[in-house]
């Protein structure tokens, strides 16, 4: 750089945006890298190469990204594979106002079916700790609240999220957990979701719009938003309610969808679905390393389709308007 | 340019790629969730490994996500293996990660013996001086433990993925970075559509190789493996001193260095296979139609002439 005004210009800039970001270069001690871990051998089919009936749903992304579905993996050998690694599962919900009444059956569908025989950490971010019902939970997992402040308007608490997860990993999660989902509350399991939703940044498929061409996907078309996606760009429409991977990774991603969101908010746009539409945004720059099938995010009020042969966490019907009031 | 050092986290990520690349702003056809890419073969293992075929990768995305990247390239060319590096060479730098940084390690106990061949830009021929063997499989297995060497020795500082070869093959098609992960193997040629009871892994419990016949994914390939530089190192490591242990009880493995590393990746699942288009034989083999491209295979030789002279 040959302008020293230039160069003291950028430096400024670089100094005011250093103090605005407060969590920019902070080097995190993640809890234990582990070490390599050998396979002990267990009983198992052997893969079979010449496949005589096609999959329902693509099982890979065009950057090798697997797309899990019920038939797309082997449950045994995915617990042998992953338990002996010890590993902490940390869940994110956010729990505001009226939402802590879906805080019960999420925790309890919870207890039935997500990562069985791993330890896991819920964290329950609400405004009203004494509004979340203690629920009997098995050993080796247990649920901390984390208290934040409520906001007038539900977009405003919506669009927050991402601030407060990486905020928390930061403070604490890095330490406490490995992987880490980040999951909507109004929500409930019904199948089993395990080991095999494990990778360094996992996205899911959005139940309304895994049959539609991108051009349909209801990105932010607005250039002025952070979050703008033009026509021919896209690969899925992921889900907002459910998102996750190794704890450094989800830093990495809910921090830069809050910067998003953040200079959206010094120009005065919010994008179309909030959060979702930065998530979006994201993904398409920095590509999921795993994709869950709809399976994973379902609608229970969409019929089901042939192609989905089990419903694993799916939302409760339930009337938005008198929640968000 | 400062390579990074890996960290040890490397370990335990072979079964997901690692760290989240950025990309930039790119035009390419989108994937239809509903639409299979490929429904004549398997495209992924059950531990979520993608097996490599012609039409499950989008390079213009890969290229993206692995760019700035060095690859490095192992290859043996002991006694009259040399005759076999012209072509090899040749064709490697047709259609081996091309657009990518690439050093190619050259094994040989004859460095005059190295042809000299032109280079794209930012690729290199490194020679490495090493000791020859009488057995042909002695040389074929000691490739574990020179590798493992120089892993430690510069590989771990020069390179970020290394890619064990053959070297009396060419290349005749696209191999890119769609391969590249923190394991890899490749199907064997020969047992692609076998049943592990038919595969040719060692059998004798004696040995350090063994397999039960109720056991194993697929038979891997000895010709083509490869990953990061520390997973690199512990393959080399694990199976050079499985050998070793071997030797000490008087047993050699039925297919040598290919039998150990049969057992080291039943163990240690790779986080990608690569089909059968990535290693052929045609003079051995029936081209079968869901073999859409060949892109590594065997250049005719006679084996009792070049071995053991």
């Amino acid at each position: 750089m040959h302008c020293p005004r230039l160069a003291l210009g950028l430096g400024f800039c670089l100094l005011v945006g250093m103090a605005l970001c407060s969590l920019c270069n902070m080097k995190l001690q993640y809890k234990g890298e582990k070490p390599f871990q050998p396979v002990t051998p267990s009983q198992y089919p052997q893969p079979k190469l010449l496949k005589q009936k096609p999959t329902e749903f693509l099982t890979l992304t065009p950057w090798l990204a697997p797309i899990v579905s019920e038939g797309t993996f082997e449950p045994e050998l995915l617990r042998h594979i992953y338990q002996p690694l010890n590993l902490t599962v940390g869940v994110t919900v956010f729990a505001v106002g009226k939402y802590t009444q879906f805080v019960q059956r999420f925790l309890e569908s919870a207890e039935q079916f997500f990562m069985q025989g791993f330890r896991v950490h819920y964290y329950v971010f609400t405004n009203d700790p004494t509004a979340v019902p203690r629920v009997r939970l098995g050993s080796g997992r247990l649920v901390s609240t984390i208290p934040i402040l409520r906001h007038s308007r539900w977009e405003e608490i919506s669009t927050r999220r991402m601030q407060s997860i990486s905020q928390h990993i930061a403070e604490r999660a890095h330490r406490e957990v490995d992987y880490l989902f980040c999951l909507n509350v109004d929500m409930v399991f019904r199948n089993p979701w395990g080991p095999e939703t494990l990778g360094d940044l996992v996205a899911a498929v959005h139940p309304g719009y895994f049959a539609v061409p991108r051009q349909q996907f209801p990105y932010e078309r607005r250039p002025l938003s952070t979050a703008f996606v033009a026509d021919g760009e896209g690969d899925f429409y992921y889900g907002g309610a459910v998102f996750g991977g190794r704890v450094a990774e989800v830093y990495e991603f809910t921090r830069g969808c809050h910067m998003g969101i953040l200079a959206d908010k010094a120009n005065g746009i919010m994008a179309a679905w909030q959060e979702e539409s930065h998530l979006n945004r994201r993904f398409i720059s920095h590509k999921p390393s795993k994709v869950l099938s709809p399976e994973y995010l379902w609608d229970d009020r969409k019929p089901q389709p042939p192609s989905l042969k089990l419903i694993r966490f799916s939302t409760l019907d339930k009337d938005t308007d008198w929640l968000r009031s | 340019m400062q390579l990074e050092k890996k960290e040890s986290s490397e370990g335990d990520c072979h079964l997901d790629t690692c760290r989240i690349p950025e990309v930039p702003r790119l035009l390419y056809p989108k994937a239809q969730l509903l639409k299979p890419t490929r429904v004549d073969v398997l495209v992924m293992t059950p531990w979520f490994a993608p097996i490599i075929w012609d039409g499950t990768f989008d390079s213009a995305i890969l290229d993206a996500q692995f760019r700035n990247i060095t690859i490095g390239l192992t290859v043996f060319a002991i006694k009259k293996y040399v005759v076999f590096l012209k072509l090899f060479l040749e064709t490697a730098e047709k259609h081996f990660m091309v657009g990518h940084k690439v050093n190619y390690y050259v094994f040989t106990d004859q460095p005059a013996a190295v042809p000299q061949i032109p280079l794209q830009e930012g690729r290199q021929v490194v020679v490495l001086e090493v000791r020859n063997y009488k057995r042909w499989q002695d040389i074929s297995m000691h490739r574990m433990e020179m590798i493992s060497n120089f892993s430690q020795r510069r590989f771990l500082r020069e390179v970020h993925y290394l890619v064990c070869l053959d070297v009396d093959m060419k290349f005749s098609d696209h191999v890119g970075v769609e391969i590249l992960a923190p394991l890899f193997g490749t199907l064997h040629p020969g047992f692609y559509a076998g049943d592990r009871q038919s595969f040719t892994y060692e059998r004798r419990p004696l040995s350090q190789a063994y397999i039960p016949r109720d056991e194993g994914d697929f038979y891997y390939a000895g010709g083509f493996f490869g990953g990061s530089v520390p997973e690199v190192y512990r393959l080399t490591v694990a199976c050079h001193q499985a050998m070793m242990a071997d030797q000490a009880n008087g047993i050699e493995a039925v297919w040598h260095d290919e039998s150990h590393l049969n057992r080291y990746l039943l163990h240690h699942k790779p986080s990608k296979v690569l089909s059968p288009e990535y290693l052929w034989d045609e003079q051995m083999l029936q081209r079968p139609p869901l073999l859409r491209k060949l892109r590594y295979v065997a250049v005719p030789k006679n084996h009792a002439e070049i071995r053991n002279r």
